[in-house]
């Protein structure tokens, strides 16, 4: 089985009277592709930073491989981060950038001449070795970040939003670059983010905060298709998220209409959110359908037609391949398997401000 | 953590140290200005404020300061407007002809105070008479290339395309320089001002070799003055100068505070 | 038409630059190679070579260097605190350490014969302490500390600028890598500052050299600076306006070495500072 190799405990963070982090715990195996996501303010990057040592938390421990490092300094520790905004050393060469840590570590000059060598390859740079930082790319700038952190052999990598500053082409191509990297390092990467279609693509378990608070942690598939509560499933893609009612086992109230599902054990009409994802809409005739609405507008979005429907005094959000044009009736049906139903948050504190 | 304490410790000492070596001698003025001891202002002869009360009869002094402020406001003036003005003429030329402006720019800054002041007279004594007007224009020189230097980065910066939005927009092309592009500038002109008006008030080396006889700056006032024992005046002076900079720092840094916390 | 209308503006400033920069330094040229009867000579340029005048050029040259050198020394560690300081809160403790430079220069100064005269500050407060006098008044040593005092804030200024401009991130980046605090400031934040080291030490250099007002002031006549000489040649009773143009264009020309020579050195420098 995989290994525990960071283990947060208890850990408190606040900058004046703002509470950051709220007594999280969190713990992180080796080789995993691990991804912090959540809106700016939820206390992703601070969790980084607390790891990598640039932050000191209020209370709590942080374990390092068995470890206590928590009073660490970040020189101390054998992890390296990969910044937002690169963090090159404006004055040196590339390869005196890449060979930074390796003279700290007084490694022999064979030595590192190999290691430039191996990092630059797979970076995909080969022959950069004697250029400046500021005659390079956003994204080749961003690759040498990574090249300086990992010739230093650490068992984790931070990433800090690393692909924040580039376009959405080049973030695609990093996207695989990597994964790609990962896999033949064979180290940790934590990876915090606040973009979820890149936290879907590259991770093997998502942390998905918000507000100081862990609020799902799973594989993607877990967090896109069973949303823990009305904050993930908003934030992880688009969804039509309802006040609903659980009448009981496999059986939902849903705008006053009753939709079967899959789910149980939520109780007795328990008021419950549900979580339909757009592309699970089936729009059919008004006869067929559950509920019956009108489509109010109809969007040509490239791999699908995006349309609103208005049925039960609620707007519906439908991804289908086929358009049915603004002002005709249809009917609205679901998989019962498609229906994600949610217990309501409990606290103020959690249920926050949605995106957009 | 304990290394970080005694850093933040020695860091504070250092700082104290610093802040009593600059103002240690500013202290030194403002006991003298309140020294009884009419001559030797070294040797403490008992309280008196009389050096206030003669400051405001001193007909000396208060022409001086009158000069002195009248040839830093000017001066001051022409400079930010000249300099202001070729920083928007050089947005629209070639680099080189730039480059060639402000290298001319930097000669005045980087030359020698005392080669500037010799340049200058050599050149009014041959044509006019030197007057409060060459002194004028003599601090000008002498401090113009401070706006250019501190409007040029802005001007450099300038968001060309507002500026050809107002043009499109039919603006003509004072209308635009006016409404979009100096309010952009001012910045960095307010800063140039301040500079100018200071190394104004500062100088005396170009003062000393331009100035008429008869009139006198601070500079040049105590500079001939000091020999036969300052007058208690001039220390007074000096420490309401003092005192009046010291509250508008503090007014300032008070309103940039308030304005921080309405901000957030 | 529309950069026609800009460039116009540039004329009256290129015009003041050429009337009354670039024409008086012409007539300094025109002055320092010719003699009174306007003949052609080299004698005022060759005269800085006669001791009288290459004595005061050398001790001008070493004293600013050692104003310099002062200045450096205090202002780079000041301006390294104040980096840590301000960025958390605003820039009121950073004007605190450039306030005096709103007192007039030669208020300044005075203020320093007030504390190094012999009955002085200085000597009052060793007395106190039971300690013999030190008599500095008329001094290398005072006009250095006078000049030192003038200029340090230009030094203090371009340095923490150039200090405030290093990304945090660059720096935590470094202590990521594993860099300790010598380290970083080794490899890291001296070398990013040299552009501001630079202009700080232009802007006290070049006045310190050429002062003549503060070695009069506190050096009381026993200090005879280049700045003196080519005063006294304008302004004594042997005024000679040829030869003090002739010394003030050796006292540019000497300038214009040191800069060339500094920024060479500069440039070694840099290249041999990374391991």
């Amino acid at each position: 089985m995989a290994k525990k190799l960071i283990d947060l405990i208890d850990i408190s963070k606040s900058y004046g009277n703002k509470l950051i982090l709220d007594d999280m715990n969190l713990y992180m195996n080796e080789n995993r592709f691990l991804t912090l996501l959540g809106p700016s303010g939820c206390g992703k990057t601070t969790t980084l930073r607390i790891i990598g040592g640039f932050e000191t938390p209020d209370t709590g421990r942080v374990i390092f491989d068995g470890k206590d490092i928590t009073q660490l300094p970040p020189n101390e520790r054998q992890l390296n981060t990969v910044f937002q905004k690169y963090a090159l050393f404006p004055h040196m060469t590339i390869e005196e950038n890449i060979a930074f840590g390796l003279k700290i570590k007084k490694k022999s000059r064979a030595y590192i001449k190999d290691k430039i060598k191996y990092a630059l390859k797979l970076v995909n740079l080969d022959g950069y070795e004697k250029r400046m930082p500021d005659s390079l790319s956003g994204g080749q700038q961003q690759r040498i970040a990574i090249a300086r952190a990992i010739v230093n052999e650490p068992k984790v990598l931070l990433l800090d939003e690393p692909l924040g500053a580039l376009d959405l082409k080049l973030r695609q191509d990093m996207q695989y670059e990597l994964i790609r990297l990962k896999n033949e390092l064979g180290i940790t990467f934590i990876y915090v983010t606040h973009d979820q279609e890149e936290a879907l693509t590259m991770s093997d378990t998502i942390v998905v905060m918000n507000q100081g608070y862990i609020q799902q942690i799973g594989t993607p598939e877990d967090i896109y298709n069973e949303p823990q509560n009305a904050f993930v499933a908003d934030f992880i893609g688009e969804s039509n998220i309802i006040d609903s009612v659980m009448l009981e086992d496999k059986l939902v109230e849903i705008l006053g209409t009753r939709f079967p599902c899959v789910d149980v054990g939520f109780g007795r009409n328990q008021p419950v959110d549900v979580v339909i994802r757009p592309e699970d809409i089936v729009l059919t005739e008004p006869s067929d359908g559950i509920l019956q609405g009108r489509v109010l507008s109809g969007i040509f979005k490239g791999v699908h037609y995006e349309m609103e429907v208005e049925a039960n005094g609620f707007v519906w959000l439908v991804h289908s391949t086929v358009l049915k044009e603004p002002g005709t009736q249809v009917g609205i049906w679901v998989d019962p398997f498609n229906i994600q139903i949610m217990n309501k948050p409990e606290s103020e504190d959690e249920e926050v401000e949605v995106r957009e | 953590m304990v290394k970080k304490k005694i850093r933040g410790v020695f860091s504070r000492c250092y700082l104290g140290l610093i802040l009593i070596i600059l103002y240690l001698p500013i202290l030194m003025l403002i006991i003298a200005s309140v020294n009884a001891s009419p001559r030797n202002k070294a040797i403490w002869q008992g309280f008196s404020l009389q050096g206030y009360v003669d400051l405001f009869e001193n007909e000396t002094i208060r022409q001086a300061l009158i000069t002195t402020l009248l040839l830093a406001a000017g001066a001051g003036l022409i400079a930010t407007v000249l300099g202001t003005m070729v920083c928007i003429g050089m947005m629209g030329m070639r680099k080189r002809t730039r480059a060639a402006i402000m290298g001319v720019t930097n000669i005045p800054l980087l030359n020698a105070d005392i080669v500037t002041g010799i340049a200058l007279m050599l050149l009014f004594s041959r044509f006019v008479e030197l007057s409060f007007w060459t002194m004028l224009v003599a601090h000008v020189t002498l401090i113009i290339p401070y706006v250019t230097l501190s409007v040029q980065p802005k001007a450099a910066q300038l968001n060309m395309s507002a500026y050809e939005a107002a043009i499109d927009l039919g603006a003509t092309f004072p209308y635009a320089v006016w409404k979009v592009v100096l309010p952009e500038l001012m910045p960095g002109i307010l800063t140039g001002f301040l500079l100018a008006f200071t190394m104004s008030l500062d100088d005396f080396s170009v003062t000393y070799f331009t100035k008429a006889p008869g009139i006198h700056t601070m500079s040049t006032m105590i500079n001939a003055e000091y020999r036969r024992g300052i007058q208690t005046e001039i220390y007074a002076l000096s420490t309401l100068v003092f005192l009046i900079v010291l509250l508008a720092l503090f007014l300032m840094n008070r309103r940039s505070r308030t304005a921080q916390r309405e901000g957030e | 038409m529309r950069k026609l209308g800009a460039r116009i503006l540039a004329g009256p400033y290129m015009i003041w630059m050429l009337v009354f920069t670039i024409i008086p330094l012409l007539l300094i040229l025109y002055n320092a190679f010719t003699n009174t009867g306007g003949q052609f000579t080299l004698g005022n340029v060759a005269a800085i070579a006669d001791p009288v005048n290459a004595g005061p050029l050398w001790l001008s040259l070493k004293m600013s260097v050692a104003v310099t050198g002062i200045c450096l020394i205090l202002a780079f560690p000041l301006a390294l605190i104040l980096r840590q300081i301000s960025s958390d809160k605003n820039s009121f403790i950073v004007m605190i350490f450039i306030l005096p430079m709103w007192m007039n220069f030669m208020l300044r100064t005075l203020a320093w014969r007030l504390i190094l005269l012999n009955n002085g500050f200085l000597n009052q407060a060793l007395n106190i302490m039971d300690m013999d006098p030190i008599y500095l008044m008329n001094t290398k040593t005072a006009v250095i500390l006078g000049t030192a005092y003038d200029y340090f804030p230009f030094m203090v200024l371009p340095i923490y600028n150039a200090l405030v401009k290093i990304d945090r991130d660059v720096i935590q980046a470094a202590q990521d890598l594993g860099a300790g605090d010598w380290v970083i400031l080794g490899r890291i934040i001296l070398p990013l500052s040299i552009p501001g080291i630079v202009s700080g030490i232009t802007m006290v250099l070049v006045p310190s050299m050429s002062e003549f007002v503060i070695a009069s002031m506190l050096g009381g006549g026993k200090v005879y600076m280049i700045g003196n000489v080519i005063e006294q040649a304008f302004n004594s009773g042997y005024a000679d306006t040829h030869l003090g143009c002739g010394l003030s264009l050796s006292l540019m020309g000497l300038i214009i070495i040191s800069m060339i020579a500094y920024y060479f050195f500069d440039r070694g420098g840099e290249g041999s500072a990374l391991w």
